[in-house]
């Protein structure tokens, strides 16, 4: 057993400990602990924002002689400064060019991008043959997932009445939406309990060292 | 009172403490469990293995500390994989909390490994703009990413002379938290780009990624800390995240444990009201 002499082991031990406080009730240690991480989350933010972003792409390009297409950062930081005008009741209409711009960006990048990868490409991988010959393993996943993709989307149309064939069509479609709410549970389980699994794996290693992982 | 009573009765921290048991006990006892590489973990090292030797590969580490102890596993056996097959790494992060995870990573295993920064890897760190920055990089690296994440002209390395577009690579694997992460890479990058694609996801998100595994636009999945201990047994590297799976697994079996409970708790309820009526 080797406790560690790091400062900086023993604050992220103590804030962890804080947290954990929680558990038992709500205490002033766990506030402190989070008002803490929510302040410092912002000044890193800040302080990442500038140095990788804002420096790169656009104070130091806009500043540099001989930059390539110079007018454009002076555009880009216009929007930018555009965006402070929120904060003068007066002028906050300008705001609304730079967020007309990002919402357009936006829904150009997301139609193209979806239309591509959600739809073009997962209509393709449904389409698949449901009888392979020598290999009734991968013919029946095929059978499940044509399946379950016409009766998921079954249950999805709401333009008839849930009433005979329609209806047995869409409980089955219930059926399996139910086992993908079960997948997913059980994948944020197992999520939940690896970040607990990570902290004790801190306190038991590097902390207390009691532990080597 | 009836036990069911008695359960419903119960303080939650009762729940907690067993939990935390249930975790730390395996951790200072390990109980050796087996462990089972699966199918997507197996695609996922067989994409890796793919790569020819020499040739350039993008990794995307899109988390933050919060998803550290499944994802960090994860970053740190394929950093090891590819470093293995003497694989060069362009690595970015599109998570402000994401860099000194993944920088930390690529010059630990880079020094063990006698890799040089600038010619076997580079960090091209953070950049803010989410799924718009996706198809920038994927047209120019250096456009997007002038610097690096310690501020240098990326011009001035070796590596980055090489590479400007996913043309000049041979895989791209990314390792994500959520929101931007695979599914955004999938719909801005890897059909627009025919870039081959591999992930490592937190569980959460997991369950998401399937279908693109399914439709190939993923060739390989690593899902949660599970997901890092198959691929960390399939690479010969036992790390952590094999260490934590006997928590995982005890903790899991008292999850089922309390499902079932609540169930039969519940149906003996049911049919009990419908014995009254």
């Amino acid at each position: 057993m080797s406790i560690s002499t790091d400062f900086g082991v023993w604050v992220a031990a103590a804030l962890t400990l804080f947290i954990f406080s929680f558990l038992y009730k709500d205490n002033p240690l766990y506030k402190f602990a989070e008002h803490l991480f929510v302040g410092v989350s912002a000044g890193y933010i800040v302080v990442q924002q500038f140095w990788q972003v804002l420096w790169p792409n656009l104070l130091q390009p806009a500043t540099t002689a001989g930059t390539p297409h110079q007018w454009k950062y002076f555009v880009g930081g216009a929007l930018c400064v555009l965006l402070f005008t929120r904060l003068f009741p007066a002028a906050s209409w300008l705001s609304r060019y730079t967020i007309a711009a990002l919402i357009g960006t936006f829904a150009g990048l997301k139609v193209t991008g979806f239309a591509q990868a959600e739809v073009v490409e997962q209509v393709r991988a449904t389409m698949v043959p449901l009888w392979i010959n020598g290999d009734p393993v991968s013919s029946l996943n095929h059978l499940i997932l044509v399946v379950g993709v016409i009766t998921t989307l079954v249950f999805f149309f709401f333009s008839k009445e849930h009433k005979g064939a329609i209806g047995a069509t869409a409980r089955l479609g219930i059926w399996y939406l139910m086992v993908s709410f079960g997948a997913a549970y059980g994948f944020t389980v197992m999520s939940r309990i690896s970040l607990l699994i990570g902290r004790f794996m801190f306190l038991l290693d590097d902390w207390l060292g009691i532990a080597r992982f | 009172m009836a036990f069911g009573d008695r359960l419903e009765k119960l303080d939650r921290r009762w729940i907690f403490l067993v939990v935390a048991l249930l975790v730390l006990i395996p951790l200072l006892w390990p109980l050796q469990l087996p462990l089972a590489v699966s199918g997507p973990a197996k695609r996922y090292y067989d994409a890796i293995e793919a790569v020819p030797e020499g040739s350039i590969v993008v990794l995307a580490g899109d988390y933050d500390p919060a998803s550290a102890p499944e994802l960090v596993p994860m970053t740190r056996s394929s950093v090891t994989h590819l470093f293995r097959k003497n694989v060069r790494i362009i690595a970015l992060q599109l998570w402000e909390g994401g860099p000194p995870l993944v920088d930390a990573i690529l010059h630990e295993v880079g020094d063990e490994m006698g890799k040089v920064y600038g010619v076997d890897y580079v960090n091209l760190g953070y950049k803010s703009g989410r799924e718009a920055v996706m198809p920038s990089f994927g047209n120019s690296f250096s456009r997007t990413f002038p610097n690096d994440y310690g501020g240098k002209p990326v011009s001035s390395f070796p590596l980055m002379r090489q590479a400007d577009n996913f043309g000049a690579t041979a895989l791209f694997v990314n390792i994500s938290a959520g929101y931007p992460g695979t599914k955004e890479w999938v719909q801005q990058v890897q059909g627009r780009f025919q870039v081959r694609m591999v992930s490592g996801s937190t569980p959460v998100q997991a369950p998401e990624i399937y279908p693109y595994l399914q439709a190939g636009q993923v060739l390989g999945l690593l899902g949660g800390m599970a997901g890092a201990a198959e691929y960390e047994k399939s690479i010969g590297v036992p790390g952590p995240a094999t260490k934590g799976m006997d928590a995982q697994s005890s903790a899991h079996l008292f999850v089922v444990f309390l499902i079932l409970l609540g169930n039969a708790i519940y149906f003996s309820r049911r049919r009990a009201q419908q014995g009254r009526a």
